[in-house]
């Protein structure tokens, strides 16, 4: 599954994206930073309600192919600008975070 | 690479929004050393725990990267208030982070815990009043 097929599914947005193809393998969903630098893989799609500049350095560091956020979250400019200039992909959402990663989830089959 | 390569960062103790920058930058200088994807994950993540705990409880700090042939080693060098009990300090879930960190999503203690986890080796040498120095090993 790419990025593009999650936009195209209609129930995702793009908010910063530089990488169309990317392909993404597994979901991880959390807020906390520590938690999510701990346990995501590279090539998740990150879902979470965290809207403060550093998802921007830790979707970085952990390499996830996008972030995803939940529940009609927006980002200050600043953060979206930041996330273009770091090639990092975000997507947004106004399904909350477990209807969010089950839509995904369909996507993938 | 017969010499060892060295990187020095000043972690800016004030600017939260900051924090990370000499992280990425790493990430990037050993992704141009041709260094292994999972091994610049391990070293990136785990110097960003240590520079978000620099921010959070020391007021920031120094990073210093060095890269030779067996591995890449990473210093953390603060003059903060120090770790009184290193052992429950490593206890997964255990924070002294104000609030305001909290809010932000970090401070849920498991910033030394995921130090260890994606290092090879991991030394805490803290004096309470003094400071704190982290050296991480991680090997190729």
């Amino acid at each position: 599954m790419k990025i593009s097929n999650i936009i195209a599914s209609g129930k995702f947005s793009a908010v910063s994206v530089s990488d169309e193809e990317r392909e993404i393998s597994g979901i991880y969903i959390g807020d906390l930073l520590s938690w999510v630098m701990g346990r995501a893989q590279a090539d998740n799609a990150w879902i979470t309600i965290m809207s403060n500049i550093n998802i921007v350095a830790v979707a970085s560091l952990v390499d996830v192919a996008c972030i995803i956020l939940a529940e009609g979250v927006e980002l200050e400019a600043s953060v979206i600008e930041t996330a273009k200039s770091k090639g990092i992909n975000i997507l947004a959402t106004a399904l909350p975070a477990y209807e969010a990663a089950m839509e995904l989830s369909g996507l993938r089959k | 690479m017969s010499d060892s390569l060295n990187f020095s960062y000043t972690v800016d103790g004030e600017n939260f929004a900051s924090a990370g920058q000499a992280s990425v930058q790493v990430k990037k200088e050993l992704r141009q050393l041709g260094i292994a994807p999972e091994t610049i994950r391990r070293v990136s993540i785990a110097m960003y725990e240590g520079e978000i705990n620099m921010v959070i409880h020391a007021g920031g700090g120094v990073a210093q990267v060095n890269v030779d042939d067996s591995g890449i080693e990473i210093v953390l060098k603060d003059e903060g208030p120090g770790i009184a009990n290193i052992e429950q300090a490593m206890q997964e879930g255990f924070s002294t982070a104000p609030d305001n960190v909290r809010s932000l999503g970090f401070g849920a203690g498991m910033g030394l815990p995921n130090m260890k986890r994606y290092t090879d080796e991991m030394h805490i040498d803290s004096t309470v009043g003094v400071g704190t120095t982290i050296t991480m090993k991680v090997n190729y």
